[in-house]
């Protein structure tokens, strides 16, 4: 959603909801949409993220997510970390249940 | 309670067919998320922060066992093995995949359930008392005239594209269990010509980002003219009501900017202009219809003294606590309303899992007559238990974790969903609530401090209702952290009110103790038997602003 993009973020990632079953996914950088943060493309600067969003067209026209948007990330020591709070639960699941979602996905 | 006729049912099979048919056409994507989006929200279709969420429609919060019972298979079967009951009387399934939704709607239309309406801007479930036909001093059933609105207002051409979403409220008498003051439109059921019962009609309550309470329109509406005065004032919003500000949409805007006056002389101009032309007909024999349905149940003939009952309280300090909270006074001798808390002690508030909700079912059908209630403020009531029956069903209820006695005490928390599920959110509320019971578990404590009931919501849209929390916590986020803002002395009830707001947000590490020390200054300074409300309304904010803020 527009409104959880932080429009000074300069480092970001792309994401969505698959459309068949509602699940976060995040846009590859081959263009693929994976479930897990660790395999999102991460874009630097306002073209760059510009151009890595317009990547998410197709998935959309194509009834694969629906409602894809940007949303800033760090990466450090390789792990790509969500800046929000709101990013970090969506990453992983509701912070009550860490049996549910991602979180409780074996590695 | 209700049964569907022939009517119902084919309404409710052919708009699963439909929806089915949408749902292929979306996969196949012969139509556009921008087309498909108001259509599944007509169906409680969400997408949240992790899934899609199901919202299914409990009329009036009335469910038997067996519909319970189906309610569990759901989540079992389609979802991740639990529900959550909400502030408008009805369940949420946070994780259905959208391409099971047509399986699940049948399932709930072969018992004689739907999600229909539950979303979009229309009007939506119609809510009611939880003690209906139960409490004394009641005026008449609020569920016959909440099944009756329900009928009226389901696929209602004309009310089908508002400018927002339409919430109505109705209480059986002055005391009121269903906030019918917060809502778009609220009815309370007063004496009428003839013995029938009239209507009170307050329109343009609300909380969200404008808290409002609504003023009284109608007075002593007659039953024949109820559904024509309803009708006249949708059509005065539909009219009137802004469609081009989101945030100023609802019917208590359009109520503040014009006034009650003026609001009540529209709404009478319409009225009388519809029964001129011709209004829809509410005949005596489609109301005696309805109230068939809603008849007392057999009960027996019994004293009201229950020596069993009296001994077993004598006898378990834990079973008398839980009388003392959960057990309210009915109107026939020898039966009591047994509330049902979903709210433990490190719970989810409103959560129950499927195991628990087929507990509550067969409980239902032993203990209730096969009926319950869920209530606005997130839990069960079972509104006809024998006195003799509550030590039993109250052992069963503690087996599975649903005896809890701390029904309107502060470990009764109403929580939205917040940051942790919700896409609107911009704090966790749920974590909060945990917090908080925690600290005050102790069950002597909380019967100490009596009844207080905090709201808790993660974002503006004040879901968790805290407008209305004798401590009300809005869950704020400012730089990226989340902080937390209280407010003091809202009221859903009868003396309706708005809380105030104390002053600056707390972090998640304060909030508890922030909690802990308005509770201190309520304990230091009640007088007699006053509850925390009532020591509020004597004694203001300050003394409480004084003491939180005394060292922050």
């Amino acid at each position: 959603m527009a409104q959880h993009t932080n429009k000074r973020a300069t480092t970001q990632s792309v994401t969505a909801n698959r459309l068949i079953d509602g699940e976060v996914v995040y846009l590859t950088a081959s263009g693929e949409w994976s479930d897990w943060l660790k395999d999102a493309a991460v874009a630097d600067g306002k073209e760059a993220c510009a151009a890595l969003l317009d990547q998410a067209a197709p998935a959309v026209a194509a009834q694969h997510i629906v409602d894809p948007y940007l949303f800033e990330v760090s990466v450090e020591d390789g792990v790509i970390i969500p800046a929000s709070v709101r990013e970090k639960i969506r990453m992983a699941g509701p912070t009550i249940r860490l049996d549910l979602g991602k979180q409780a996905v074996s590695a | 309670m209700y049964r569907y006729d022939e009517f119902d049912t084919q309404l409710v099979s052919e708009r699963v067919a439909q929806f089915t048919g949408q749902v292929a056409r979306r996969l196949a994507g012969e139509i556009t998320e921008d087309q498909f989006k108001p259509l599944r929200l007509m169906n409680g279709v969400y997408l949240q922060l992790h899934a899609y969420m199901l919202r299914v429609a409990v009329p009036y919060g009335t469910l038997s066992g067996k519909q319970m019972h189906m309610l569990a298979h759901i989540a079992r079967t389609y979802d991740k093995g639990y529900g959550h009951f909400t502030t408008r009387q009805n369940i949420q399934y946070n994780w259905p995949a959208l391409k099971d939704i047509p399986a699940i709607l049948k399932d709930l239309a072969s018992v004689e359930m739907h999600a229909i309406q539950t979303s979009g801007n229309c009007i939506r479930n119609v809510t009611s008392d939880q003690y209906a036909g139960a409490a004394a001093g009641e005026i008449d059933d609020p569920r016959i005239w909440s099944e009756i609105i329900r009928q009226w207002s389901t696929f209602h051409p004309e009310f089908t594209y508002l400018p927002r979403k339409f919430k109505i409220a109705v209480a059986g008498m002055h005391e009121d269990r269903a906030a019918i003051r917060f809502h778009d439109i609220g009815i309370e059921i007063v004496p009428g010509k003839d013995g029938k019962p009239a209507f009170d009609i307050y329109v343009g309550g609300g909380q969200g980002r404008t808290p409002m309470i609504a003023p009284q329109i109608g007075t002593a509406i007659p039953a024949d003219d109820l559904i024509t005065y309803l009708e006249a004032t949708l059509r005065v919003y539909n009219m009137n009501g802004r469609r081009d500000n989101l945030y100023k949409s609802r019917i208590k805007i359009l109520v503040h900017a014009i006034g009650a006056d003026e609001m009540r002389r529209q709404v009478e101009e319409e009225f009388t202009r519809v029964k001129e032309k011709g209004a829809l007909a509410l005949p005596d024999a489609e109301i005696a219809r309805i109230r068939a349905y809603f008849m007392p149940p057999a009960y027996e003939t019994l004293d009201d003294n229950s020596p069993a009952l009296d001994k077993a309280m004598a006898d378990n300090k834990a079973f008398a606590n839980w009388v003392k909270t959960n057990v309210s006074a009915h109107k026939q001798a020898g039966y009591a309303i047994a509330n049902i808390s979903l709210k433990p002690v490190g719970g989810v508030a409103g959560d129950a899992s499927a195991d628990q909700m087929d507990v509550i079912a067969d409980l239902a059908t032993a203990y209730s007559f096969d009926e319950m209630r869920i209530t606005h403020e997130q839990n069960i009531t079972f509104a006809h238990v024998k006195k003799d029956d509550l030590f039993a069903l109250w052992q069963k209820l503690d087996e599975v974790g649903l005896g809890t006695s701390n029904l309107a005490l502060i470990t009764d928390h109403i929580v939205c969903p917040g940051l942790d599920y919700c896409a609107l959110a911009n704090a966790r509320s749920i974590p909060i609530s945990q917090q908080i019971a925690e600290r005050f578990a102790d069950l002597d404590r909380q019967h100490n401090i009596g009844e207080l009931k905090i709201k808790i919501s993660g974002c503006i849209n004040a879901c968790g209702h805290h407008h209305v929390g004798h401590i009300g916590i809005l869950g704020v986020d400012k730089k990226g952290t989340e902080f937390y803002q209280i407010s003091l002395g809202g009221s859903a009830d009868e003396k309706a009110s708005v809380g105030d707001i104390v002053g600056p947000a707390f972090t998640e590490e304060e909030i508890v103790d922030a909690i802990e020390n308005i509770v201190e200054t309520y304990l230091a300074t009640r007088q007699a038997d006053e509850r925390f409300i009532d020591t509020y309304r004597r004694i203001g904010k300050e003394p409480f602003k004084e003491k939180l803020y005394a060292t922050h």
